[in-house]
């Protein structure tokens, strides 16, 4: 018998455009699985020559579900190029956006997304298992979902005029001050938001306790761990240093984001338009690291506001003194963030400075290179840019947060794909696990290409000659 | 009669057409139970029905030859097919790439940039799509319904889609057609 190779198509609609391939050896055992990550559009080069105060508008159209993360990480790389430092309401202005995603991103993605899976079961009819489905099932928790997301994207649209793809940061600051009604209205969804977020973290731990097994099994990888932090280790989602962790949780590194190439390089392989981004000093593939709810928790110490920090401690004990290697706490980790993401809120929002209107810088010492990075919603954002004089730029070079998960992905599902292969007879369960292994790093495979649903899913067995012998369809 | 059967999909695209569509929040339940939600990125289904749907929506243009198959297969099997957003109605951001060309635009990517060690390589495994032209959906197939803005925003998609589940084709104007 000759080798088989099986394709699962997940149909790239959804997650825009990802399949897998496993590839079978003589015996029926598998031989690899690649993840392929199927789309290209090529924003380094046609960047190129366009004016660097154009970034923030140009590059959040990588992403439309977390625009504010490209938009802000190009603000802060124009700053630069510009020599042109915000001011600190502006920057305050700037993190609220920020927190607004990411309340609105983790939100939708644990309830919406994960929720449908752990309420209602990875095994669930796949025709229910969906927010409709949730709607449908449980109307009261749905409403609250949609509510938290709406309360994160209201708090970009108060400050920007619209949801997605808002036009807000500019070279030195940003283009308009919060009004007292605005801040109101903001504060008015905090203490709901808080609620739904501590039942969502209720869900999470119930569901834990009675799937442990699941989680202890399913695609547990070590990994360094990469992400900012404020002074002290404090998780940072805005602006501080960048922290690499290695697996056994001793740090590595503790460097400025603008000396990035110094310490990440990223790996290609002919099979998939994703890099691997790894860390420089150890080298492919000893250097892999993973970034994201996950990553963050793992190099933060402490979190700057209580209830996040309360909720972090009970995380840490998972295991104590040691990163948290379970994929599958990435949902875990991911409502501890938003519940951060809600509380600074309420901080930034009772800051002195932030209703003051001094808000763009318009003295520039021009640089001509800058350096952006962000922790978007999925992980570590990179916007590298360097300018002629006339600010017209000559480079720039994107690292988005799911590449640097590029690696955990490949290699969960080529974990999955062997511990549930055995021979010739592939289950319909190697479906649902594969998809959960990738999704449970919460692809955003836009920004790469990402998903907002589960990913349909069609396995095709082939034979020697590439006649589909059986089919196993999911959806 | 029937609800009427909507499936969509996103091509070359950032999401974000599909954002502004959760952005009508509550009024999803509305639709829910107006019209049949098939497959969708936030439904659970996979490709839209064989036997046929009656709307189909596209988000994104198409600049290679995996969303070259989609949008085919999306035009066959829907009655009334909607281009969303600027990327499907003529290309949007994505269509910048036309004027530096693929093979420029692929080398620096894989080859040139600065992060990029010495493995460095246009990937080119038969498993992948091959990159094309970036265009609009209706220079690949035949578009009923245009929706622009980037995205449109969440109250014109939902005119749009409460207009298609009470089987009424969609008039912008005014509001609805407005770029902010
Ligand atoms: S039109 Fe705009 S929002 Fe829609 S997919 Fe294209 S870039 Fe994204």
């Amino acid at each position: 018998m000759v080798a088989q190779k099986v394709t699962i198509e997940p149909v790239t609609r959804i997650e825009g455009h990802a399949k897998v391939t496993i590839h079978l050896k003589d015996d029926g055992s598998v031989e690899h699985a690649y993840l392929h990550v199927n789309e290209f559009r090529g924003f380094e080069k046609f960047c190129e020559g366009r004016m660097v105060f154009e970034m923030p508008s140009i590059t959040p159209r990588i992403c439309g579900i977390c625009p504010v993360s490209h938009h802000l990480a190009a603000a802060k790389a124009a700053d630069e190029v510009y020599g042109a430092p915000a001011p600190r309401p502006a920057q305050l202005l700037r993190e609220l956006m920020h927190m607004g995603q990411v309340i609105q991103s983790h939100g939708m993605h644990f309830f919406e997304l994960a929720g449908p899976d752990l309420l209602l079961g990875f095994d669930a009819d796949p025709a229910v298992r969906n927010v409709v489905g949730l709607i449908q099932s449980n109307a009261g928790l749905a409403l609250k979902a949609v509510n938290l997301r709406k309360f994160g994207q209201e708090i970009i649209s108060t400050l920007a005029g619209r949801r997605v793809h808002p036009n807000f940061a500019v070279v030195g600051g940003v283009n308009k001050a919060l009004s007292a009604e605005g801040r109101d209205y903001i504060l008015s969804g905090v203490d709901e938001a808080i609620a739904t977020l501590q039942l969502g973290l209720k869900i999470m731990k119930d569901w834990a306790a009675a799937n442990q097994e699941d989680i202890n099994k399913f695609a547990v990888l070590q990994s360094g761990y990469l992400g900012l932090v404020k002074p002290g280790n404090a998780l940072e989602l805005y602006n501080g240093q960048i922290r690499l962790i290695d697996r056994s949780g001793a740090e590595l590194e503790l460097f400025e984001d603008s000396s990035y190439l110094d310490y990440i390089a990223e790996h290609v392989e002919p099979w998939t338009y994703l890099k691997f981004p790894y860390y420089k000093k150890l080298g492919w593939p000893e250097g892999v690291y993973r970034v994201g709810p996950l990553g963050r928790l793992n190099v933060s110490d402490r979190i700057s506001t209580p209830l996040a920090n309360e909720a972090l401690k009970e995380f840490k004990a998972l295991n104590p003194g040691h990163p948290v290697e379970q994929t599958l706490y990435f949902h875990y980790a991911r409502l501890i963030e938003a519940l951060y993401a809600v509380e600074q809120v309420r901080v930034l929002l009772e800051d002195p400075d932030i209703l003051s209107t001094d808000i763009i810088n318009t003295r520039h010492d021009y640089k001509g290179e800058g350096v952006g990075v962000i922790e978007a919603p999925r992980g570590t954002l990179i916007h590298d840019y360097k300018a002629d004089e006339h600010g017209q730029l000559t480079k720039v070079n994107l690292i988005v947060a799911t590449g640097h998960n590029n690696w955990a992905m490949s290699t969960a599902v080529d974990s999955v794909a062997k511990t549930y292969i055995k021979g010739p007879e592939i289950s319909e369960g190697l479906l649902n696990r594969v998809e959960a292994a990738v999704r449970a790093h919460d692809p955003c495979l836009s920004c790469s290409t990402h998903a907002v649903g589960q990913m349909p899913i069609v396995v095709d067995i082939l034979d020697p000659d590439g006649n589909t012998v059986r089919q196993l369809r999911r959806g | 009669m029937a609800k009427p059967k909507i499936s969509s999909d996103w091509l070359c695209g950032c999401a974000g057409c599909h954002m502004s569509l959760l952005d009508i929040d509550e009024r999803i339940a509305l639709i829910a139970e107006l019209a049949d939600l098939r497959s969708t990125p936030i439904t659970d289904l996979k490709e839209p029905d064989e036997e046929g749907v009656d709307v189909g929506i596209l988000e994104g243009g198409i600049n290679n030859s995996a969303n070259e198959e989609v949008a085919r297969k999306m035009r066959e099997r829907a009655k009334i097919l909607v281009a969303l957003g600027d990327c499907a109605v003529f290309g949007g951001v994505p269509a910048m790439r036309n004027f530096c060309g693929i093979e420029e635009a692929l080398k620096r990517a894989y080859v040139e940039t600065e992060s990029t060690d010495e493995s460095g390589a246009v990937p080119d495994d038969p498993e992948l799509a091959k990159m094309t032209r970036a265009r609009a959906l209706q220079e690949v197939v035949p578009v009923d319904v245009h929706v622009p803005g980037c995205p449109p925003s969440a109250d014109t998609i939902f005119h749009v889609l409460s207009e298609l589940a009470q089987g009424r084709r969609p008039e912008l104007k005014d509001e609805l057609l407005h770029w902010h």
